[in-house]
């Protein structure tokens, strides 16, 4: 897909001014905070089990090289087959490769990112490959020609009647008259389109929220069922995974499931959790005859050992996003690539460089709650610093923002200096704001108050302030 | 260099850690062997009758629908009746688990058993759940002959008949229970641990049953 994280700035602005994704985007405010807030209240052992997951997963993180091979060993002896792809191109012509021996002409496929990442559908049809998504959502933004705006909700971004007109528009063959007024008829109408889908596809592709090393098993959480039918019809089944998906054993999985669906949707559980080990056995009337894991790389081997590596614990639950206000306001397709919110801002300067990928970590307010609602505590807002310091070291970012921390560098480190400057400015200003308390324009700041109003500052600084108290203290005291 | 070697190598060199440490090793081999309980949750510990109605409860919190049958003999009848209930055909598609083969289906007369994986035209499925997890009200189902995975996802009513004293208090319990019946270290193809009937919000954000999977999901618990 075509990276434009490049132009956040230019994506913020349009995504602002677009009225249908204003709408949509009230959806993830009222919906996802609430539901997570009352799954996580109603289990009290949901902080000790993230301090558990997280132990697991830096475990795993650590000793990745050995639970790679137990877990290549196990799928091996389950009758599957393992293929490492270093890059995206690697796994796009591995994939390509399972579906021509299959003789594959459509595929169909589970939710899943890191098919998003290698841009693999484009890729698929462009030789000659039919790949339909399954998920509802997906399946929405498949029509569109869009890339999911939301890691769970791909198309949390649409509204009904938009996905109303795209359903008229490509099933065709349907009566025009039908009622296609609400969210049940709109499913069900793709319920039917896809369940022919899954019958015709050669190959079902899926991705995998963990990877056991104990038994070999890759584990997707759905809840329409669709990852299960993608997977259980066509004669091949293709697991796609990254590589930190490893965890050891299956209780280790079981910790992480724990946290998982409460962070993501509120759920105590997906309705389907699925764990599946090799092709059809013996006897069995049904499953693939076939068993792929692709395990790909694409940048995961650079990030361990760096500040970075923490990223990795990532279960792509997406509480992040719904409970970042920068999300909010511009939702994902701003963010320009296939990660978008915190998660994003952090993963997608590792993926595809800072320089394309700068503006992301600048596009926080540093509120925190993303650390504090991630189920594996990840530090995002310490990372997105670091990258933010990054980007300053090789010089990435505008003339007059270096020239502007520079000055304020100057400043901070000469105490006296720097009092002596804001005893002049803070006073100056808090004047010209005549009592209101805040700018709707000031000189200089105009980037700044185009959008919102500028806090004016109280008559006299912190250290004036702080001063003065510690001086009464002292009176009081004597 | 083949991609796998370049691969293990990157992650070696990034971790700084030679292959052959004998420490990490050896942890990795105990972890794997041993694998370790974590955080186990309090909600599921409970005497085996409150057990099963934490199951019930949560189940039906989850959209399925929960009826409690006092004898294996009781669930063709049970099946029948659902069907009436709701005006679907007298048919259901179901595998070859002995506990559902050894039950009376001769005595409901109007009713049709197919036998064997579904092919996506039967309204109704039947499974028998290998165990059940009370603390989240998930049925545990594994693939093969006896309980074909088709009929988990296929046919719009899923009836799955469990024995109650194959619900456990948590995951971690019904996990060991696996590992019993397949040996450590292995698994059975497919295994599907079900938390009610199919759905989806993808739509603005609304709740919908019936997304691909099952638009319902019928448990009928025996005994206990």
């Amino acid at each position: 897909m075509q990276i434009t994280s490049p132009t956040f700035k230019e994506n913020s602005a349009g995504a602002l001014a677009d009225v249908q994704l204003q709408k949509a985007l009230g959806n993830v405010r009222s919906g996802f905070i609430d539901k997570r807030r009352k799954a996580v209240e109603a289990l009290p052992e949901f902080d000790q089990l993230r301090d558990s997951a997280r132990a697991i997963k830096d475990h795993a993180l650590e000793n990745l090289d050995l639970y790679l091979e137990a877990y290549e060993a196990k799928v091996k002896a389950s009758g599957g087959h393992v293929h490492w792809a270093e890059t995206a191109e690697d796994a796009r012509n591995i994939i390509l490769d399972i579906c021509r021996s299959a003789g594959a002409r459509t595929v169909t496929k589970g939710k899943s990112m890191i098919t998003e990442e290698i841009a693999l559908n484009d890729f698929l049809a462009e030789n000659g490959i039919r790949p339909v998504e399954t998920d509802l959502g997906e399946y929405i933004i498949q029509l569109r020609g869009e890339h999911p705006s939301h890691i769970i909700a791909p198309a949390v971004h649409l509204n009904k009647e938009q996905v109303e007109a795209d359903f008229r528009r490509v099933h065709d063959h349907l009566p025009p008259g039908r009622d296609l007024s609400e969210p049940e008829t709109l499913l069900n109408e793709a319920r039917k389109v896809l369940r022919s889908a899954y019958f015709e596809a050669d190959v079902g592709i899926t991705g995998a929220n963990f990877l056991v090393a104990e038994t070999g098993t890759s584990i997707i959480v759905t809840n329409e069922g669709n990852g299960d039918l993608t997977q259980i019809l066509p004669k091949v089944h293709v697991v796609v995974a990254s590589l930190e998906k490893i965890v050891p054993t299956l209780e280790d999985a079981a910790q992480i499931l724990r946290v998982l669906a409460r962070s993501a949707t509120g759920q105590d559980m997906s309705v389907y959790t699925t764990m599946s080990t090799g092709p059809r056995r013996p006897g069995d009337p049904d499953g693939p005859e076939e068993y792929h894991v692709v395990l790909l790389d694409n940048g995961r081997s650079a990030m361990l050992g760096t500040e970075f590596q923490d990223m990795l614990r990532c279960i792509r639950c997406g509480a992040c996003m719904n409970h970042c206000p920068v999300y909010h306001a511009v939702g994902g397709h701003a963010y320009g690539w296939v990660y978008p919110g915190p998660m994003g801002a952090v993963l997608t300067p590792s993926l595809i460089g800072v320089d394309k990928a700068g503006h992301l970590p600048n596009a926080s307010t540093f509120c925190g709650r993303c650390e504090s609602v991630c189920p594996m505590k990840i530090p995002l807002p310490k990372m997105m610093r670091h990258w933010r310091e990054r980007e300053f070291e090789r010089g990435l970012n505008p003339a007059t923002q270096r020239a502007g921390l520079k000055l304020w560098a100057f400043l901070a480190k000469r105490p006296s200096l720097y009092r002596f400057a804001t005893s002049i400015a803070i006073p100056m200003l808090s004047l010209l704001d005549r009592g209101k308390g805040r700018f709707g324009y000031l000189p200089l700041a105009g980037g700044w108050t185009k959008h919102r109003d500028l806090p004016a500052p109280e008559k006299r600084t912190f250290m004036q302030q702080l001063g003065s108290r510690n001086t009464a203290a002292k009176e009081a005291a004597r | 260099m083949s991609s796998r070697e370049a691969i293990l190598k990157k992650v070696r060199q990034s971790l700084g850690q030679p292959a052959s440490d004998a420490v990490r090793q050896k942890a990795v081999a105990d972890r794997l062997k041993k694998s370790p309980q974590g955080v186990i949750p309090a909600r599921g510990q409970l005497a085996p009758a409150e057990r099963v109605e934490l199951f019930c409860t949560m189940a039906e919190k989850l959209f399925a629908t929960v009826q409690r049958v006092p004898k294996p003999e009781d669930v063709p009848a049970a099946v029948a009746e659902y069907l009436r209930g709701k005006n679907l055909p007298a048919s259901i598609r179901m595998g070859g688990d002995p506990r559902l083969a050894a039950m009376p289906w001769r005595k409901q007369r109007a009713l049709e058993v197919k036998q064997g994986a579904s092919d996506g035209d039967d309204a109704t499925g039947v499974s028998h759940a290998a165990g059940g997890i009370a603390e989240t009200g998930t049925l545990v189902m594994l693939s093969g002959a006896g309980n074909p995975t088709t009929i988990n996802f296929l046919p719009e009513h899923h009836i799955v008949v469990i024995d109650a004293a194959d619900i456990d208090g948590d995951l971690e319990t019904a996990i060991a229970n696996v590992r019993k019946i397949f040996g450590k270290g292995k698994m059975p193809r497919t295994l599907n641990l079900v938390s009610g009937p199919s759905r989806s919000g993808d739509i603005e954000q609304k709740l919908i049953l019936g997304a691909h999977g099952p638009r319902a999901l019928h448990i009928l618990v025996v005994g206990g």
